[in-house]
């Protein structure tokens, strides 16, 4: 048998009123302006953009504000937006070299060409509360100094002088996208890095930190680390030639891992890559992490059993759309399942009952 | 170079400065040019997004990082010419602003609009790109090392 069930719409459309009434709060607070949400909360519309796959500040700043600052349901908002837009084109792959660096620094060499740039850190900073914050306060003006006007290099490139560091080879390759095409396991390189981008933050810093306690472990050290602006680059088919469509803030994170050789390697320094959306540091030194430990096959090395060694597993569960959408079905309305369920509990209880009673009647 | 080929790189510059420019400058700019001719659309403004790739450890192959918005238009002037935009971000009057401008580059009126629109833009831009490239070179390390021990 089966009952349809309808009904609750007046109460949804209530919910729905009270949810409005109270993301805005108390009314006698001023309310907040997406140009304050973009400019004073920039590394959540950052993580907005990155884990949402969609670099637009703006839109960010709406889905932070419309989510009442859950950035998981903002990152929800982003995506559903994103399957309306048409697909303009793919851009030309951005040259990180050429960053316009906020930041830029190495663990592994104290004297890099182009320094250390600290830029807006939190490091070294003390975690204590700033209670002047909470006054109205004068807007703080930043020190400047001669700029730099070279792009600054690559720190991966002088260990590949030595030929210490195994080379990516540079390729024009059309690389494989899951947004077109549903995920096929094993994924190549492209489609792993391309997952982990868009990663849960807290999802990809967990698997990095398992690498780095024992699980999978790969010794990396952040060869690099930037942040900063890159400009994206388009051919346009009705012109000829290419323009820049945009600019956008990327950080990236290079490390270098130690590796004593394999069957098909010899010893030199691997390679993870991170790269991601925005100011968000933690993000791509854990990206570069789980994808170092992801490419233990391509190096031959053994397959320790480490959760973060199995790619099925890491990138079916980094998605916290896809994870928070299975997870939360589960409140919703399951009546007639649980209907079933209950029938099920109570024909296997009668039935135990039954064969107890029989055996303590012999 | 060849004369085309110098305009080809011209009109890259160009589309590349007003594809990044601010709306609201571009709009204030444009204002102070008298006489915007009429056009129509050849492509009305279109919304869409531009999958952004990188490379694999910044030099190899290329995978896909995520997209970013971008509206794009075509327009005719009366005179003829044919003006594209394409523009980050979802503003469709600031792509048909673009496209004008572009248009208008390809008249006799060019040097007008660059004097009026595009210098002024650039300009800005570079100012603060330099802004911000001043204060992370402040944040630059300098180490010394500290001399220890007798003689």
């Amino acid at each position: 048998m089966y009952v349809a069930v309808k009904g609750g719409e007046r109460a949804i459309d209530n919910a729905h009123d009270w949810l409005a009434e109270e993301r805005r709060g108390d009314p006698e607070v001023a309310e907040l302006s997406l140009a304050q949400i973009r400019e004073q909360m920039a590394l959540a519309i950052h993580r907005v953009m990155a884990e949402g796959s969609l670099y637009d500040p703006d839109l960010a700043a709406l889905a932070i504000k419309q989510s009442r600052g859950d950035l998981i349901e903002a990152i929800f908002l982003i995506r559903a937006y994103r399957t309306t837009l048409p697909r303009i084109g793919y851009s030309d792959p951005v040259e990180t070299g050429s960053m316009i660096c906020d930041r830029r620094i190495s663990a592994t060499f104290k004297d890099a060409p182009g320094g250390q740039v600290l830029g807006p850190t939190f490091d070294y900073t003390h975690r204590l509360l700033d209670f002047k914050l909470m006054a109205d306060g004068e807007a703080p003006v930043a020190d400047s100094a001669e700029p730099q006007t070279e792009n600054i290099p690559r720190i991966t490139d002088f260990l590949n002088r030595d030929g210490l560091i195994q080379t990516e080879t540079p390729s024009d390759a059309t690389p494989p996208d899951m947004t077109r095409e549903p995920m096929e396991y094993p994924a190549n390189r492209a489609l792993r890095l391309q997952a982990l981008t868009r990663g849960d933050e807290g999802f990809v810093l967990g698997m990095a930190y398992s690498t780095q306690r024992g699980y999978g472990r790969n010794h990396p050290f952040v060869g690099e680390l930037r942040i900063g602006k890159v400009q994206v680059e388009m051919e346009i088919p009705e012109l000829g030639f290419a323009i820049k469509i945009g600019e956008v803030t990327l950080t990236e994170c290079e490390t270098v891992n130690q590796f004593t050789g394999s069957k098909t390697e010899p010893p030199q320094f691997t390679r993870g890559y991170g790269l991601v959306f925005g100011q968000s540091e933690r993000k791509a030194i854990s990206m570069a992490l789980v994808d170092r430990a992801l490419r233990w096959k391509e190096l031959g090395e053994d397959n320790m059993g480490a959760p973060a060694q199995d790619e099925e597993f890491v990138l079916s569960h980094s998605d916290n759309i896809q994870a928070t959408g299975f997870l939360e079905h589960i409140k919703l309305p399951h009546y007639v399942d649980f209907q079933s369920e209950l029938e099920l509990i109570r024909k296997l209880r009668a039935e135990a009952m039954a064969a107890t009673q029989k055996e303590a009647a012999e | 170079m060849t004369t085309s080929a110098m305009t080809e790189k011209a009109r890259q510059s160009w589309m590349s400065l007003l594809s990044k420019a601010s709306p609201e400058r571009l709009q204030a700019l444009l204002n102070r040019v008298a006489d915007r001719p009429s056009h129509s659309w050849l492509r009305p403004p279109e919304i869409g997004g531009v999958m952004v790739r990188g490379r694999m450890g910044g030099t190899g192959a290329p995978f896909n990082l995520g997209e970013m918005t971008v509206t794009r238009c075509a327009v005719r002037i009366d005179s003829g010419e044919v003006g594209h935009a394409y523009v980050q971000g979802r503003d469709r009057d600031h792509a048909e602003r673009a496209a004008l401008v572009d248009a208008l580059m390809q008249t006799a009126r060019a040097d007008d609009l660059r004097d009026a629109v595009l210098t002024p833009l650039a300009n800005e831009v570079s100012a603060r790109t330099q802004a911000r490239a001043a204060k992370a070179a402040a944040t630059k390390v300098e180490f010394f090392t500290m001399v220890r021990g007798e003689d």
